[in-house]
């Protein structure tokens, strides 16, 4: 018994060690920013082995809730910030990125225009042979409501529709690309970042690719921001320059994203 | 004397902080979530189906409709396949494979939740998909990997009941000359009622609280499922999908769900224990 | 059409056999499963090994820590806590309205899904306590989630010991602490441990509350304030977002062999006990 207590002391200082210098920076949002700002944390930790970036994912709008809570350093976002948010959150774009619309390999569609796109997801349209594929049922996935890729894909595509209440809801761009990928009626979107070698669409004639979206040729492209409240700490800072400088751009370029500018 | 007096007092404290830590959630749940049922008012909430955070529409009934069919799916496998084992391994099998089995059952309780829900990504869901139509992520889906996953709990809670029934029944029913499958459900099953009904409100418990599983499975679809193809999305489950990002009002919705399943919870456990009593009445009678 | 007893006898037994073997068979082809896609990926290396490249290189060491991490800690702080209630509920008190709401609310909230035990945690200790995202903010909520059913398994285990060892207790001249714990607890300890140990099989499993207040870090954590990932989290972040298949599985296969030995630990402590009490 003694053994416990002394544990439970020994815990609580431990705490109270951490409490005075928040060691690790946060790094919270979107779970299309994750993967490479997981990927610069490493990259940061070989120049700085001192300092501790930690990344989790949640959503764009989670990030935004952890940055205003006081959870998260930096919040990740993967779509503009609305007005209020802007009001009062400091965004840097890190990143452009495509929003690539993904089906299944068996399926014999090309390409859609943003009408055809838009009637698809809102379920205004329900069969595949409607735009030209095969006689089967459409298999709408699409991302939770405090999605960033969803924002930026309602904002983009959808205008004033809502996306069809039938849709299938995954919760981040990997189970939407495991889906699609087994799922021959499906169509999703994502991070064309991260699409890696699943069929994309093209759009209106143009296809997802780096080119077509620095050129602006793509239509869906959407940034990659970090947003930060006020002033950020200095270990803070000093991740975010990393990532703007052209060693950071460049990594995220080799990783499929387009730099910042 | 003096020492048992402070022996007694840092116990007391110390079953008190543990007694006020769990009223601190309940309080606080309450707390978060009644505010809004009142708000929007008990009925709407209850009973709308639009769940539309975002234009501040807040009705769970597509998710108590769903929540409802996935766990009662849960519970006809659960119950089939968990009394099954649990009257073969108690009537029906020799002693020694029977002490070999039940642990072996109670493996399946040890597997995480998410290793089920994954196992059905992979294979279940293109199963249904590709045999039964439908997108695979369906109610059908989730029943199945809750039904495995609620199993070891009524088996073994039902295998307590049996053999707690005493032998003399089945000896009695036996000289009077019934097989053996007609004293098990004549007398013994009969006899162990309450108890399997204590398993399968403790299973039914399980099945509605259960989260990353249904999640994979389910399809997360915020609508009324008209067939057990058609996706669907839980109580849990939504809780879980949106608790990262709400704010606000939306936060409070959450909690109120969780006031929601508090309360069918506590709703459950009185059942059983007012099915106990009654059970432990009759055994007094005798 | 009356079928003869003995005939439906036979039906319904084989109908019965069958539902057996199929839930032995699925439960041994889930462990296969994961054990054969994921063993011969646990490598020493793997074990000891920070993972790189968001876990699709590397290992899992920092994740195995953060999993003892938090839910030892759980154990730790709800264990003694919820052993003393039980302790002062069944010895120390009279039985009365006040014990039975206590019971009753504690078998609620045993039942009350673990989610629920994560979005308070979530809203009380990272957000209104400002610890975020850490560790002791994932074990205190595990703590809670795993309380109630202590204390519920450690009160029937304690009622369970006969009576009449208190008396004879008493007789002998004990106080009444010497009689829980020399007479009460050493009877009830087997109860008590299983219960433990379970909570701690429950906790090893949960996710989605792990992944709300200890957040997702990999990194290794260095102080309790700091965020970790799970293993349970892990394989379902791994799995889910196709980043590794084959570490996806080892992960899982050391999560169902930890939890396996952990199980183990029980019954083995199970039978000594009753053997030596027995």
């Amino acid at each position: 018994m003694r053994l416990w207590l002394v544990t439970l002391i020994a815990a609580m200082a431990l705490v109270c060690c951490g409490c005075k210098n928040r060691g690790a920076v946060n790094v919270v949002g979107s779970t299309s920013v994750q993967p490479f700002a997981e990927m610069l944390a490493q990259e940061f930790a070989k120049k700085e082995p001192g300092v501790r970036i930690d990344v989790q994912g949640g959503g764009s709008t989670a990030g935004i809730q952890a940055l205003a809570e006081g959870i998260a350093d930096i919040g990740m976002c993967s779509r503009s910030l609305e007005r209020d948010e802007a009001a009062r959150y400091k965004a840097i774009i890190v990143a452009r990125d495509g929003l690539a619309v993904v089906v299944h390999p068996s399926n014999p569609l090309g390409n859609l225009t943003r009408e055809q796109l838009r009637q698809v997801f809102s379920g205004r349209i329900a069969n595949w042979k409607a735009v030209g594929g095969k006689d089967a049922r459409i298999h709408v996935v699409t991302r939770e409501e405090g999605s960033g890729t969803r924002e930026a894909f309602t904002k983009l595509v959808m205008k004033d529709e809502g996306i069809a209440a039938s849709a299938l809801v995954q919760e981040s761009n990997g189970a939407v690309k495991e889906l699609v990928r087994t799922d021959p009626g499906a169509v999703g979107y994502m991070s064309l970042g991260l699409a890696g070698d699943l069929k994309c669409l093209s759009i209106d004639g143009v296809a997802p690719s780096g080119e077509t979206v620095i050129s602006g040729q793509y239509p869906l492209v959407r940034p990659f921001l970090f947003v930060v409240k006020g002033t950020c700490r200095p270990e803070a800072q000093r991740f975010i320059d990393f990532v703007l400088s052209p060693p950071g751009q460049k990594l995220l370029e080799s990783e499929g994203l387009v730099r910042a500018q | 004397m003096r020492r048992e007096k402070i022996i007694s007092a840092v116990l007391a404290t110390v079953a008190m902080s543990g007694i006020a830590g769990l009223s601190l959630i309940t309080a606080y749940i309450f707390k978060e979530g009644l505010p809004i049922i009142l708000r929007v008012g008990a009925g709407k909430f209850l009973l709308s189906s639009t769940w539309a955070p975002s234009e501040g529409k807040f009705g769970i009934f597509s998710m108590i409709v769903g929540s409802l069919a996935v766990t009662a799916g849960a519970m006809v496998i659960g119950v089939v396949f968990g009394l099954g084992v649990a009257i073969v391994l108690t009537q029906f099998c020799p002693r020694r494979l029977a002490a070999a089995l039940k642990p072996a059952i109670e493996l399946l309780a040890g597997i995480p939740s998410v290793v089920y829900g994954f196992m059905g990504v992979v294979i279940l869901v293109p199963l249904i998909r590709d045999h039964l139509g439908g997108p695979g992520l369906s109610v059908l889906a989730a029943s199945i990997v809750l039904g495995i996953m609620v199993l070891p709990t009524v088996t073994s809670i039902s295998v307590d009941a049996l053999r707690a029934v005493p032998r003399s029944y089945s000896e009695g029913s036996i000289a009077l000359g019934a097989t053996g499958w007609q004293t098990t459900h004549m007398v013994i099953l009969r006899a162990a009622r309450s108890g399997i009904l204590a398993a399968f409100i403790l299973g039914m418990g399980r099945a509605v609280g259960e989260t990353m599983a249904v999640i994979m499975v389910a399809g997360n679809t915020a609508q009324v499922p008209r067939s057990i193809l058609d996706p669907v999305r839980t109580l849990t489950s939504n809780i879980a999908l949106e608790m990262g990002y709400a704010a606000g009002d939306h936060r409070s919705a959450l909690f109120a769900t969780g006031v929601t399943l508090f309360v069918i919870i506590m709703i459950l456990n009185t059942i059983a224990m007012t099915v106990s009593r009654r059970r432990g009445q009759k055994a007094g009678r005798k | 059409m009356r079928i003869p007893p003995l005939v439906a006898q036979r039906l319904i037994a084989s109908v019965l056999w069958i539902l057996t073997a199929a839930t032995i068979g699925v439960l041994l082809f889930i462990i296969a499963y994961v054990l054969i896609h994921g063993l011969p990926y646990v490598t020493w290396e793997f074990l000891s090994r920070a993972p790189e490249r968001m876990g699709r290189e590397g290992g899992i060491f920092p994740i195995i820590v953060g999993t003892a991490a938090v839910t030892c800690l759980a154990v730790l702080i709800a264990g003694p806590i919820g052993v003393v209630t039980a302790i002062y509920l069944t010895e120390y008190t009279r039985e009365g309205r006040l014990t039975a709401i206590i019971r009753f609310g504690a078998d609620c909230l045993a039942g009350i899904p673990s989610i629920i035990f994560g979005l308070f945690g979530f809203a009380f200790f990272v957000i209104s306590l400002g610890m975020g995202l850490s560790v002791i903010a994932g074990a205190l909520t595990l703590a809670l989630m795993v309380l109630p059913t202590i204390i519920r398994t450690s009160e029937e285990a304690i009622r369970a010991v006969p009576y009449s060892y208190r008396e004879v207790s008493y007789g002998l001249g004990s106080t009444r602490w010497e009689m829980v714990t020399r007479v009460v607890l050493r009877s009830a300890l087997p109860g008590i441990s299983t219960g433990i140990v379970l909570s701690l099989g429950r906790s090893v499993s949960e996710t989605a509350a792990v992944m709300l207040t200890a957040g997702s870090a990999l990194r290794m954590p260095q102080s309790l304030l700091d965020s970790s990932r799970t293993l349970a989290l892990h394989f379902y972040i791994l799995a889910r977002e196709g980043i590794s298949m084959n570490k996806a599985y080892a992960t899982a296969s050391v999560l169902i062999v930890a939890i396996l030995v952990i199980n183990l630990v029980a019954y083995w402590i199970m039978r000594r006990f009753i053997a030596k009490t027995g």
